[in-house]
């Protein structure tokens, strides 16, 4: 199945460090191999009791009334809460981290007020002494609804004359509010060029449709809080969470308290992906906690995280491209129809930035399309929204290689966006690796391997992800035996305080083993940005660097000052302090360290940063499958990932990201989907029928590491977490098409799908 | 009111005695009454794996287990892996391999894999993968995964 | 999950006791890997649980060659494909123990309990009716025997009465020349419900059939013994003709429903290259075995 010799590689590091690169254990790796971890669902405190929540049968309905006296009854019962418990939202925004949002979105999202408007939609919440009692006490309370019609896809809700969702929405039609009631919030436009000429100049344009189904993260520990409304008035939340301060500043705005009253501690976090940065159930469990004067723990079931929580959009997208005979792209339309679930927010604009943002197109028009369904609100998936357009591009650019006779290596290589290429959404690209991971990709020996047989065939495709910045804080304490103490706020999804204290270490001269990472809580470390769009490593990384080289520069005045010198004298070179005024004075790091309390205090460097500078990175795969033509069943025989990381901090921790994004991606591709029925019901909301690809599914994921530095990072470092996702279904889809001559246009392509359109092509219909 | 049950058992290697309700489950008892939080919940329903123990000498999803089940049997659960300060070969290769991310199916799997290599000291990447196929991963796509179970595999046999 | 009491009789009489006294109030707990999910998500109640794992009939395995194989209800799928006459005389047996969930779920489920429960996607029945496996049921009236064709009813129903338990589960002997295979479709490959799935067994003399049976998972109510498939394989010569012909006559008999797991056409068609594939595996089996 796989290369049995094989070794991850890497390609263009054109720089060594002493501690950057290199894949130390992570330094909370103890805890997690012996339990020891400790998990949001693990915390206990003294009077703990328990929370559940009760969800709307009905995708689509008005609350008339909620009785909760016989809930409020039961013996075991400490508090219920409605939405009358708490403030209406108005018309606040919030700024998350990643633009203003209205309030009201994520405070109905969180209880619904006067409308239930999915399935698993939130409407009331009891604490009693244990979890059996406050599911039984929830069958006890009484919801009187008034269903309504469900529109459960983007081109059936926009439909003329189609069931509205919200009696306030309205369309934002190209940047400007109208009066248009609608399940549509926006429609937005990217142009470049002029899309008439350029489809006038193309040889060959080829249009195709596209529709992709719901699908969630699937991390495996659901959403948890334990939340304590103190008798102070201050709340203490404990939480599985992307973003501490994103779940503070939200409750504290849902709550109406100041920031300031709210601490949230984040837990160890058994996987996001973009899932775990919404709120949903912290301030119910904080309400919970002040009506009943206890601690509060809610863990959601599984069910009510695949009910309940933001799935990625299911859309229907259009792609129409042209190319002239030489190959060269002329024109790119695209049209994303995004589900945004019941409130707006589809991840829409990231997919528009990303549709065709690997090729240096002249003539490019982008619609994108927000739209409300009778779904969970959606939230971001890795890479969100870029996974369903490159499913269609990646698509149309393999089909015009195979019209023109060309390899579609060689065609994407020819159109390759490089330093200084526009995308349509406006920014002109820095230095990025997309013609390096092309090329990573064409000389590789799996590109050339023979595939022999019948029903196999290879696949290729690319992807692209801009990353974000965002900002994040750390301190750096020094300790007297010369080791670090490094604070930060980014939740560790998968080594991340280790590149970290990696990026520390390396600014001064540490052994990895002297540097101690912890990850803190709201009120221990300056502001940071959720763990999330591929920030933390070079973002946090970054703030740590800038924090120990200010604990470098203090340390060169205290060095400085005990030699009584002049500080721009004094340097600091691989660990030691060197004074060059002609005397002989040196001291190493651990040499100075004790010395500091007695010679003005103990030194604690700090940065907060926001940086600019932020490297996109590309990503391709190259994949083998053989179709079993009776079944439909795709069986993937290879798997090579390429991304362009920029620096590997940690290359373990690289290959780690390409390996869970690609087999996301294959999941995606071939399984994974949101069954509903017409009512607006999941009928698949357990994890035998969502299904994840199991350890049997997946053969070995080679990967191949190209480091094309990002100018912006002092070790180069471009973020690696997302842009692995998007490129797999493309690919599979390229690698069956091969295999089968069949044009899979629909996620995910399972067995029934492909076999459907093995026999469309052979004509048969019985 | 209706009584709790007694029942003794031996969890990780340890006669250990607790009270449950007929209805929880072995799961629920060993994180909510004996405290040992590293076996997980992710589905509660036999799917997912996380919940992994060793009971009565076999791989067993504790969700669908009863704790009253218990009753004279040998359970072992993640925290019982390592031999007292040392990890276990298992462990070690999972931290080297960085065959973790987020971590939390890593008790579980750890529980799995180091069953497997009790019976089978020398088992193949498909009889891996076969045997790990009721543990779901949703960070590493397995590939790290199978490497440390090789590896550690290797390791043990070297030891002897 | 609701409160319910927990019993563990040590004999067949005191679980048929318990039963009888509580009748539909009462489920039996083997592995529990469907009992306690359905009591979980409430499907079914429940207010006594009675565990049957102590109960020494129910948790045998016994062969000899002349009166074949006896397994009792509650012994664990992994005891079944590590067993050693098993696997010599009965691998149809081992390739339905061993696909049943994973590893996890094969460390408690049963065959005996996949049959009780009646699914319509049971993968275990099939594969029991191909081997023409018989269960012994003991109630308040005493014992009886019910072929495994005749067990379920309707989509989780099966024909026992209140009081009574099943015991065991028993497979003839193994004719000469004979061969026996489970396959299913799923779309993973490990821990899902059968799209659709084929139990089939054969009997071979001189190169002719001397009987088949097959069976279907997952296109009926309940698993589909279909004989007219058997029938039409007897006395026809082993070759790939009358294979097809037995794989069609199955394709036809399937009744499936459009569900999330697959549709009516897609379903009826697996039917047959399941069928198909699975009489060629057995035929190859008995050929090996004399």
């Amino acid at each position: 199945m796989s290369d049995q010799s094989y070794e991850p590689s890497m390609v263009l590091a054109t720089k060594t460090f002493d501690v950057v690169g290199t894949r130390p254990v992570r330094h909370d790796g103890a805890d997690k191999v012996t339990g020891r971890a400790i998990y949001g669902a693990d915390v206990t405190l003294p009077g703990l009791i328990h929370g559940a929540v009760l969800r709307s049968p009905h995708a689509h309905a008005r609350i008339k009334s909620i009785d909760t006296s016989k809930a409020e009854a039961h013996p075991q019962v400490r508090a219920v809460v409605t939405s009358a418990d708490i403030a209406d939202a108005g018309d606040k925004t919030v700024d998350l981290g990643e633009g203003l949002t209205r309030l009201a979105f994520i405070r109905n999202n969180v209880l619904a007020r006067a409308k239930v408007l999915y399935r698993g939609h939130a409407v009331a919440a009891v604490a009693a002494a244990s979890v059996h009692d406050a599911l039984e006490a929830l069958n006890l309370i009484e919801v009187e609804y008034e269903p309504l019609p469900p529109v459960l896809t983007a081109p059936e809700a926009m439909k003329e004359g189609a069931s509205l969702l919200h009696d306030d929405l309205t369309t934002t039609e190209l940047g400007k509010p109208t009066d248009k009631l609608s399940n549509v919030a926006s429609h937005f436009r990217h142009e470049k060029g002029d899309i008439e000429k350029g489809f006038a100049d193309a040889d060959l344009i080829l249009e195709k449709e596209f529709d992709t189904s719901t699908v969630h993260q699937g991390y495996i520990e659901p959403h948890n809080t334990t939340a304590l409304w103190n008798n102070d008035g201050r709340i203490q939340i404990w939480t599985s969470t992307q973003g501490p301060f994103t779940i503070r500043d939200t409750t504290a705005a849902i709550l109406e308290k100041p920031v300031s009253q709210v601490r949230v501690t984040p837990t160890e976090i058994g996987g996001g992906f973009g899932g775990k940065i919404p709120v949903y159930i912290d301030p119910v469990a904080a309400l919970l906690s002040k009506k009943s004067g206890h601690p509060v723990k809610i863990v959601m079931s599984r069910a009510d995280v695949l009910e309940g929580t933001g799935p990625t959009p299911g859309s229907h997208i259009k792609v129409k491209m042209g190319v002239k005979n030489d190959g060269t792209m002329v024109a790119a339309q695209a049209s994303l129809a995004y589900e945004a679930g019941a409130f707006p927010g589809a991840m829409v604009i990231p997919a528009s930035m990303c549709v065709f943002a690997a090729y240096d197109i002249p003539n490019v028009m982008i619609d994108g399309y927000d739209v409300v369904v009778n779904k969970p609100s959606t939230a971001a998936y890795r890479a969100p929204g870029a996974t369903n357009a490159a499913f269609a591009t990646e698509n149309i650019v393999s089909a015009m290689a195979e019209k023109l006779g060309v390899d579609p290596l060689d065609l994407r290589l020819n159109n390759a966006s490089k330093k200084g290429t526009r995308r349509a959404d406006g920014p002109k690209f820095p230095r990025i690796g997309c013609v390096e991971v092309l090329e990573a990709m064409k000389s590789h020996p799996h590109y050339s391997a023979p595939l022999e047989g019948p029903n196999r065939g290879r696949g290729v495709a690319i992807g692209f992800w801009f990353n974000a910045g965002l900002p994040s804080a750390c301190n750096i304490a020094v300790n007297a035996d010369g080791s670090i103490t490094l604070v930060e706020g980014s939740p560790d999804i998968g080594g991340t305080r280790t590149s970290i204290a990696m990026q520390a270490a390396e600014v001064l001269g540490l052994p990895i083993e002297n540097v101690s990472p912890s990850v803190v809580d709201t009120d221990s470390v300056g502001y940071t940005a959720v763990t999330g769009g591929s920030r933390v490593t070079f973002a946090t990384g970054l703030a740590a660097i800038r924090a120990a080289r200010d604990v470098r520069d203090q340390m060169i005045k205290r060095a400085a000052r005990i030699w009584g010198v002049d500080a721009d004298t004094v340097e600091f070179e691989k660990g030691v302090f060197i004074s060059r005024n002609g005397t002989e004075n040196r001291m190493t790091f651990a040499e100075l360290a004790p010395q500091l309390a007695a010679t003005g205090g103990p030194i604690v460097g700090r940065a907060g940063v926001n940086p600019p500078g932020v490297g996109g990175s590309f990503a391709g795969n190259i994949v083998d499958v053989e179709i079993d033509p009776e079944t439909g069943k795709v069986t993937i025989l290879r798997f090579t990932a390429f991304q362009d990381a920029g620096k590997a901090i940690h290359p373990s921790y690289v290959e780690g990201q390409m390996q869970g994004g690609s087999a996301q991606g294959i999941g995606w591709a071939l399984n994974e989907e949101y069954f509903m029925n017409p009512d607006g019901k999941m009928m698949n909301s357990s994890l035998l029928d969502y299904r994840m690809p199991t350890s049997l599914d997946l053969p070995m994921i080679d990967t191949c590491i190209i480091e094309v530095a990002n100018p912006g990072h002092p070790f180069g470092a471009r973020g690696v977490g997302e842009a692995n996702i998007i490129p797999p279904p493309a690919a599979l889809a390229h690698a069956i098409h091969n295999a089968v001559d069949i044009d899979m246009r629909r996620l995910p392509m399972n067995p029934v799908a492909v076999m459907e359109a093995i026999w469309q092509k052979n004509g048969v219909t019985d | 009111m209706p009584r709790k049950v007694q029942v003794q058992t031996k969890l990780n290697g340890e006669q250990v005695e607790f009270l449950c309700e007929p209805r929880q489950s072995l799961l629920e008892v060993l994180r909510d009454e004996l405290g040992l939080t590293g076996t997980k919940e992710g589905c509660n329903d036999g799917n997912c794996g996380a919940c992994t123990v060793m009971f009565d000498g076999r791989i067993v999803t504790s969700c669908l287990v009863l704790a009253v089940e218990a009753e004279g049997k040998e359970i072992t659960t993640v925290e019982g892996i390592a031999a007292g300060n040392e990890l276990h070969p298992i462990q070690q290769c999972f931290l080297e391999g960085a065959a973790l991310q987020c971590g939390v199916c890593t008790p579980g799997i750890l529980v799995a894999a180091k069953a497997l290599l009790d019976q089978d000291s020398n088992p193949s990447e498909e009889k891996i993968r076969f045997w790990l196929a009721n543990n779901l991963c949703r960070c590493t796509g397995y590939d790290k995964i199978v490497r440390s179970v090789q590896a550690a595999a290797e390791k043990m046999q070297e030891a002897r | 999950m609701q409160w319910f009491e927990y019993a563990r009789p040590e004999s067949v009489d005191e679980a048929v006791r318990l039963l009888s006294e509580h009748g539909e109030k009462a489920r039996v707990l083997a592995g529990g890997t469907d009992v306690l999910v359905q009591l979980r998500g409430g499907f079914r109640s429940a207010d006594w649980v009675v565990d049957i794992k102590e109960i020494p009939e129910l948790n045998g395995i016994a062969w000899d060659d002349s009166s074949g194989l006896t397994i009792g209800a509650a012994v664990p799928c992994y005891r079944v494909y590590e067993n050693e006459d098993v696997k010599k005389h009965y691998p149809g047996l081992v390739d339905v123990a061993s696909l049943i969930g994973g590893t996890q779920i094969q460390g408690r489920a049963s065959l005996g309990g996949n049959l009780c429960n009646a699914a319509p996607s049971a993968d275990a029945v099939p594969a029991m009716i191909a081997l023409e496996a018989s269960g012994r049921v003991v109630g308040p009236d005493g014992a009886r025997t019910i072929a495994v064709e005749d067990f379920c009813i309707a989509p989780g129903k099966n024909v026992l009465k209140p009081g009574e338990l099943l015991v065991s589960l028993h497979f003839p002997a193994p004719k000469p020349h004979s061969g026996a295979h489970y396959i299913r479709f799923i779309p993973r490959n490990e821990m899902d419900i059968a799209v659709a799935g084929a139990g089939v067994s054969v009997v071979l003399d001189n190169g002719n059939f001397a009987s088949a049976r097959v069976a279907l998972a997952s296109v009926a109510p309940t698993p589909l013994f279909v004989k007219e498939a058997g029938e039409a394989l007897a006395g026809q010569p082993v070759n790939d003709e009358s294979i097809q012909r037995a794989a069609e006559i199955a394709k036809q008999a399937a009744k499936p429903i459009d569900d999330m797991r697959g549709t009516k056409r897609y379903r009826k068609h697996l039917c047959e290259v399941l069928t198909r594939r699975a009489l060629h595996i057995a035929v190859e089996r008995a050929r090996g075995n004399n």
